[in-house]
């Protein structure tokens, strides 16, 4: 069996569910003051994403059309009632950082996404592939937000002082505003703004065009 | 002037299509038409008005916030020089202080001469990197989407500048005029489609990135080791009754001989300066009018119903006209014709609007002494919605009046 290798690799930057489908932008807002928990948000996003793509899958034929999102949130809750036992088990302080936010998962719209558009309609192996690259994808946004972030708000990375701060003596002064949600939405803003630069096919048309009527050198 | 002429006119084909610096063309386009009128005007019936350009409108706004910037020069060296005299401290030790014991000025505050050059080593500094910043983004966008580097610039560095406290770290100015210009208006297309004040978005970033260097005590006297409260903070903490026991009379807020940002502590020249752009018919007399009725409405329910609320509640109108950067956010800021709303009703609800927000959020929100940043830039979000709900009122109104509802 053959699978598309473009199914994992295209949610990377060509459709990746925060920069183009505007999904799971919440959580991108809050967990990414810091790459710890930012890493640790990933991971069980990724998890519960493969495992509820490939449940849905393998009984997409089972389930009534009329109930099937009952059906889906029943499955991703249960998934992610599982990941939050095992972070608090083995993750403990971790996983008060994230707090309410790895519950959330529940309604984060790119697992219901996925579920709807793609685990749906497809077999098992492919919609597991789908589920880990739109994963993949939502963690390469998350990732770099937390990198600039933590970074520039702390002077450090992982917990680490890479830079050394003002109040200690060093030079470096925090910029208090990484620490605030807005920063990710700058962050996230700017990231759009690059990937439509090098993928223009990315770019919406405009709604309307304002016509040029003054042109101060005339060609 | 002919020589200039000359000059250009030489230089045009390098900078041309086709020619070896095509893509500075903006450059060279904002030299031309500063020192010589456009070539294309307009010419046909409906729009000529009168010579007035961008350009124009632009220098006199900055000519309307001369006397406020002047004043606010003065008064950085005059607060400064003060407290170098009576705590005996030493005047700056960085090539600040070089510049001034080079050019012989002494720290005496009864000398003009010496507040104006202890001002000037400030401002002049703040002054040219937010223009070396703000510029450098300009010519970056203006170069990049082939358009002339727009004039509205002048104004947001000029005004960008006076905002500041006088003490700011040069980097965060330019850090914060970079934000200002490239959030704040570029990437909404320039000037002209910007939703935000740019200089306002500029301070909104530093003030949330940088507290420590833009609010509290220590800011607003440019010498080490002296911090002095402004009038605002001082009422803050204290209300009125602290603001009485200081030696900061009325008169003393209103003329501007107080703690505060480089150049709106001066409510009286603020309005100077707002009745000079009123006398163009560059800012709207409604918004104006709007922001001061919205901000006596809102102290005067403050003063009847919640004078124990916290300290600022029992703060009259008058107070907060002259405290903090109210005057000049109204005159300058709120006035701002890109970013505000455009019907005349409309103006008077957002005008409305930043008044009462500022006096909420002065009194109300105990982590922002200052509230007029914040209440211009809210309302700039909204200045839209504002437009559209009265283009819509007056659609529906005019189909009643023709029984067509």
């Amino acid at each position: 069996m053959s699978v598309d290798k473009r199914i994992v690799l295209d949610p990377l930057v060509d459709t990746n569910p925060i920069t183009l489908q505007m999904l799971g932008i919440c959580s991108a807002l809050a967990v990414t003051t810091s790459l710890a928990a930012s890493l640790l948000m990933c991971l069980a996003l990724t998890g519960v994403l493969v495992a509820s793509s490939a449940s849905i899958s393998l009984i997409r034929k089972q389930i009534p059309t009329n109930i099937r999102i009952i059906v889906q949130m029943t499955i991703i809750a249960s998934l992610v009632i599982v990941v939050d036992q095992l972070l608090r088990a083995y993750a403990f302080d971790l996983s008060k950082r994230l707090s309410v936010f790895v519950g959330l998962i529940i309604t984060n719209c790119i697992v219901m996404g996925r579920a709807e558009a793609y685990a749906m309609k497809n077999p098992v192996i492919p919609s597991m592939l789908d589920g880990l690259g739109n994963g993949l994808g939502y963690s390469l946004v998350l990732i770099v937000v937390a990198v600039i972030r933590e970074f520039f708000g702390t002077g450090g990375l992982l917990g680490y002082q890479l830079l050394p701060k003002v109040t200690e003596g060093g030079w470096y002064y925090p910029n208090g505003l990484m620490m605030l949600a807005p920063s990710a939405f700058f962050i996230i803003g700017l990231m759009i703004w690059a990937f439509r630069t090098w993928k223009p096919a990315q770019v919406e048309k405009p709604e309307y065009r304002i016509s040029h009527v003054h042109r101060t050198e005339l060609s | 002037m002919r020589a200039l002429r000359r000059l250009l006119d030489n230089l045009h084909p390098l900078f041309a299509k086709g020619g070896r610096l095509e893509s500075l063309y903006a450059v060279y386009e904002m030299v031309d038409t500063l020192f010589f009128s456009p070539a294309d005007r307009t010419r046909l019936a409906p729009h000529v008005r009168d010579g007035v350009d961008l350009k124009r409108v632009m220098t006199a706004v900055v000519f309307a916030a001369m006397p406020a910037a002047v004043f606010g020069i003065w008064n950085v060296g005059f607060q400064a020089n003060t407290a170098i005299q009576a705590l005996s401290l030493a005047g700056p030790e960085d090539w600040r202080g070089l510049v001034l014991t080079v050019l012989n000025v002494s720290y005496n505050p009864g000398s003009m001469w010496d507040n104006m050059w202890y001002g000037m080593v400030y401002f002049l500094p703040i002054y040219a990197v937010t223009l070396a910043a703000g510029g450098f983004w300009e010519v970056v966008f203006a170069a990049v989407r082939n358009h002339e580097v727009n004039e509205g610039f002048l104004v947001t560095s000029l005004l960008f500048a006076l905002i500041l406290p006088p003490a700011i770290p040069l980097w965060q100015v330019a850090l914060g005029i970079s934000f200002g210009v490239v959030l704040g208006k570029e990437v909404f297309g320039g000037t002209g489609k910007n939703f935000l004040n740019p200089a306002l978005t500029g301070r909104a970033f530093l003030f949330f990135a940088y507290p420590a260097q833009i609010s509290g005590d220590a800011v607003w006297t440019a010498v080490d080791g002296f911090s002095g409260a402004t009038p605002l903070a001082v009422g803050a903490s204290g209300g009125m009754a602290a603001i009485a026991s200081s030696d900061v009379s009325w008169m003393d807020a209103f003329v501007g001989v107080v703690q505060g940002d480089l150049g709106s502590t001066s409510a009286m020249l603020c309005i100077l300066g707002g009745l000079i752009l009123i006398f163009f018919r560059i800012a709207s007399w409604r918004i104006i009018l709007g922001v001061f009725l919205g901000m006596v409405a809102t102290s005067l329910l403050f003063n009847f119903f919640g004078t124990n609320y916290t300290p600022m509640a029992g703060m009259p109108w008058y107070w907060h006209l002259v405290v903090g950067g109210f005057a000049f956010g109204m005159m300058f800021m709120a006035t701002d014709p890109v970013s505000a709303s455009m019907s005349n009703t409309g103006r008077w609800i957002y005008g409305a609007l930043i008044g009462a927000l500022t006096i909420i959020i002065r009194v109300a929100n105990p982590a922002f002494p200052e509230g007029i940043m914040l209440a211009i830039l809210f309302a700039n979000l909204v200045a839209p919605l504002i437009d559209y709900g009265v283009v819509k009122a007056n659609i529906s109104r005019r189909r009643r009046r023709e029984g067509l509802a």
